[in-house]
């Protein structure tokens, strides 16, 4: 089991270990009884074989059982996307921009970054955008994959429980660069948090400013 | 027709030519066998020295051998190459060919010229894959799957592996019309539905799939040609196209060509398994009803591809449903092959080994496809190599090892020279250790974040990929093992003229070996089913009628 370090992890984590608890309990009745088989009815302790055709009971039995379970795991399923899927209203919105081969983060405030900062026990809603191909936005820990496609508005969203650094990867195939395309998420405490926001609005003020001047510059010079 | 030429093993009858063009125009279906399984030995090698140079550069993250240009096109031909020329045409193709007329007790397939164009075009199409990679522009590097817009902004030769694809469907299709008229309209007196071998009815369910699903991959090429050429936005955004429409009717076709390719060796393995367990068959007819149901399910499933896409959420639901029930079918085969070992009397001879290791295999394949039949387990495995080993397992340790049980157990019968056994036993377990070795750790690094069509790797995943090189070397020497052992039984194998080599029911037995040129002398006349065993109720018989 890897890191679980968002609200829905635990629903993912709980239909994937009863699936493979289900499929495990399968896979070693059918080897253990073809071992047991080949050994039991080997040619040379049993001769002589006999001819069964079928059993309907048997038949009707293990069409049932197995019909059962996958409709369990299909449930398991189905209510665990339905968290990954329903964000709630207060969420905070983020834009995600994907490109061959980086990935860029837009905050409400206009304020950027090659990173993905975000304060731990809040949700965060992903608009995802593309530039050009089709991206991934993969953060294993968290338990999403969304594909972003160019001309499509997919979202997704989470809710980062403990503070951290977490691994961004693209997971659709986009060409020459498609294996760095890495970034991380940074997950800091509310306080530290606005801190960092703070910073980036400074920074960016200073550089309006600057700009600004520049151009004031310029135009003087002509 | 002379008595004496009826009597002529196919490989010495002298028809309107000689030599190699009494192979490439023959138009007898054992001939035409033969020639796909020459073909797809070649692509295959192909396939596996791709599939060992990206193993190869993964041993360690960075640069070990290659570029990551190289890499991305050595993944894209590995792709195409071992799916649409080897695990597609492989099992209906040769072994289909060469045994399905034999099997329902005709001459031949229902058209004969159809058959040969289709290995045509087949070689044809697959010639087309290997001239991408030497024209200028480079081969595709887009992944099998041809995603676009990646795949329109790409300046590699993907167009050529497109048409070829596009071919090789042509290809498909015909045979499929092929296999179908021939099991309504050439089976011999007597044979009714349920007295059709198990092979039969899968290659049945198999050719229906091959002529209902192959024409959409065309039509999505033609649309691709009147999107490029009349500019209509269809699938690329630049035009207002929509690059989610191409991964839908892509999925079409590609999904249930992964039943194109799984069902032919399902019914090998119903074919073998009561020859070497010598009994009749567990629950024939849910076998044969579950291929079919397969197949219709199968259909219905494509979508399952594009969790991660974004589709309405019923559409999410109804696929992932329709994805776990497709399982059930698979599930009734499984447990229906284990209970024909029930009271059997079981040799293992290789083709049954291999038949056993496909049960195992192919239940860990299956079984990690319900995994991501799962809609909130597939969101964070899928394009991880968690897919990528799932799919090895139903495609090569299922497929794969369907394609070695049929060598095995219906070489020495075409050829009439028996393999060296001992050989064929260290091959197995070569093939079968390295394969797990392989392709398992994908499994454990998949489900740790692994993303699939990397070139460089974060180093906490280098362990796993290292276990899994390690794992292509010992398959690749198991591999060099079989071929050369069966290339050289060709050679200079015993020679069997034995009809019954293991004591199979069906009727390839009971014609000579290897077949001649006719098959039959007089076509038979069944009254039984295939796999009946009568001598093992002999006994009870009499000693009934003693007291």
């Amino acid at each position: 089991m890897i890191a679980q370090s968002v609200n829905y992890a635990h629903s993912v984590d709980e239909a994937f270990l009863f699936i493979l608890i289900v499929s495990v309990f399968f896979l070693v009745l059918i080897t253990g009884l073809i071992i047991t088989f080949i050994i039991k009815y080997n040619r040379k302790k049993n001769p002589k074989p006999t001819n069964i055709h079928g059993n309907l009971p048997l038949e009707i039995l293990w069409t049932i059982i197995p019909t059962v379970l996958v409709l369990i795991m299909f449930w398991y399923g189905w209510t665990g996307y339905k968290e990954i899927t329903s964000p709630p209203d207060d969420s905070m919105e983020i834009d995600v921009t994907a490109q061959m081969w980086v990935w860029k983060f837009t905050y409400k405030n206009g304020i950027t970054s090659d990173s993905l900062y975000i304060p731990v026990n809040r949700p965060v809603k992903a608009h995802l955008t593309s530039l050009d191909v089709n991206h991934s936005f993969y953060i294993p820990e968290f338990r999403i994959k969304k594909d972003v496609i160019p001309g499509r508005k997919n979202f997704t969203w989470f809710i980062a429980d403990k503070v951290g650094k977490y691994q961004i990867l693209c997971a659709e195939y986009c060409g020459l660069n498609h294996s760095y395309m890495l970034n991380k998420v940074i997950v800091l405490t509310a306080d530290e948090f606005s801190i960092w926001m703070q910073e980036k609005l400074n920074e960016k003020n200073n550089q309006d400013t600057v700009s600004a001047d520049n151009i004031n510059n310029q135009s003087v010079a002509k | 027709m002379s008595s004496e030429t009826t009597h002529v093993s196919y490989l010495e009858y002298q028809g309107r030519y000689k030599g190699l063009r009494g192979w490439i125009f023959s138009t007898d279906h054992k001939r035409i066998g033969i020639m796909y399984l020459i073909a797809a030995t070649v692509f295959f090698a192909a396939g596996v020295v791709f599939g060992f140079l990206m193993r190869l550069e993964l041993l360690y993250p960075g640069k070990t051998i290659v570029s990551a240009q190289t890499y991305n096109t050595f993944f894209t031909l590995h792709g195409v190459i071992m799916i649409f020329l080897f695990v597609i045409p492989g099992l209906p193709a040769i072994f289909g060919n060469f045994f399905l007329p034999i099997l329902i007790g005709a001459k031949d397939v229902a058209f004969p010229r159809l058959n040969l164009l289709s290995w045509w075009l087949y070689v044809i199409g697959g010639a087309l894959v290997l001239l991408s990679i030497l024209l200028p522009g480079g081969p595709a590097d887009t992944g099998w799957t041809f995603y676009i817009p990646y795949s329109v902004r790409t300046g590699t030769n993907v167009i050529f592996t497109v048409f070829a694809a596009f071919i090789l469907g042509f290809s498909s299709i015909l045979t499929g019309i092929n296999f179908v008229t021939t099991i309504h309209r050439l089976r011999a007196p007597g044979m009714g539905w349920f007295k059709m071998p198990l092979f039969t009815w899968s290659l049945y369910a198999t050719a229906w799939i091959q002529v209902l699903a192959t024409p959409i991959i065309g039509i999505t090429l033609l649309l691709i040609v009147v999107e490029r050429v009349f500019g209509v936005g269809l699938f690329d955004p630049a035009l207002g196209g929509d690059p989610v429409l191409f991964q839908h009717l892509f999925w079409i076709y590609s999904h249930p060509a992964v039943y194109i390719m799984i069902l032919p060796a399902m019914g090998v393995v119903s074919e073998i398994i009561p020859v070497f367990a010598h009994r009749t068959i567990f629950g024939y007819k849910f076998i044969a009803f579950s291929s079919l149901a397969i197949a219709v399910f199968g259909s219905l499933v494509w979508a399952h591809h594009m969790f991660a896409a974004g589709m309405s959420d019923f559409g999410q639901f109804v696929f992932s449903l329709l994805t776990f029930l497709v399982a059930i079918p698979s599930a009734i085969k499984v447990f229906n092959w284990t209970a024909t070992l029930y009271k059997g009397s079981i040799s293992l001879e290789p083709p049954m080994a291999f038949a056993l290791a496909f049960i195992f295999l192919f239940s860990i394949g299956g079984l990690t496809g319900v995994m991501q039949g799962a809609l909130s387990v597939d969101i964070h495995i899928t394009d991880t190599s968690f897919i990528v080993a799932h799919f090895h397992y139903v495609m090569f340790g299922g497929t794969g090892f369907g394609v070695f049980a049929a060598l095995h157990y219906w070489l020495p019968k075409m050829f009439g020279r028996m393999y060296n056994k001992k050989a064929a036993y260290s091959a197995f377990w070569f093939l079968f250790i390295g394969f797990n070795v392989l392709y398992f750790p994908m499994f454990i690094m998949g489900w740790l974040g692994m993303p699939r069509r990397y070139y460089d790797y974060l180093p906490e995943y280098t362990i796993y990929h290292q276990i899994s090189t390690v794992g292509s070397w010992i398959l690749i020497t198991g591999l060099i093992i079989m071929f050369t052992n069966l290339y050289l039984s060709l050679k200079r194998g015993k020679k069997v003229t034995a009809r019954n080599i293991w004591g199979g029911e069906t009727l390839e037995w009971q014609i000579e070996t290897p077949p001649t040129y006719e098959n039959f002398e007089e076509i038979p006349l069944i009254t039984e089913g295939p796999y009946e065993y009568k001598d093992n109720d002999q006994d009870i018989l009499e000693e009934k009628e003693v007291v």
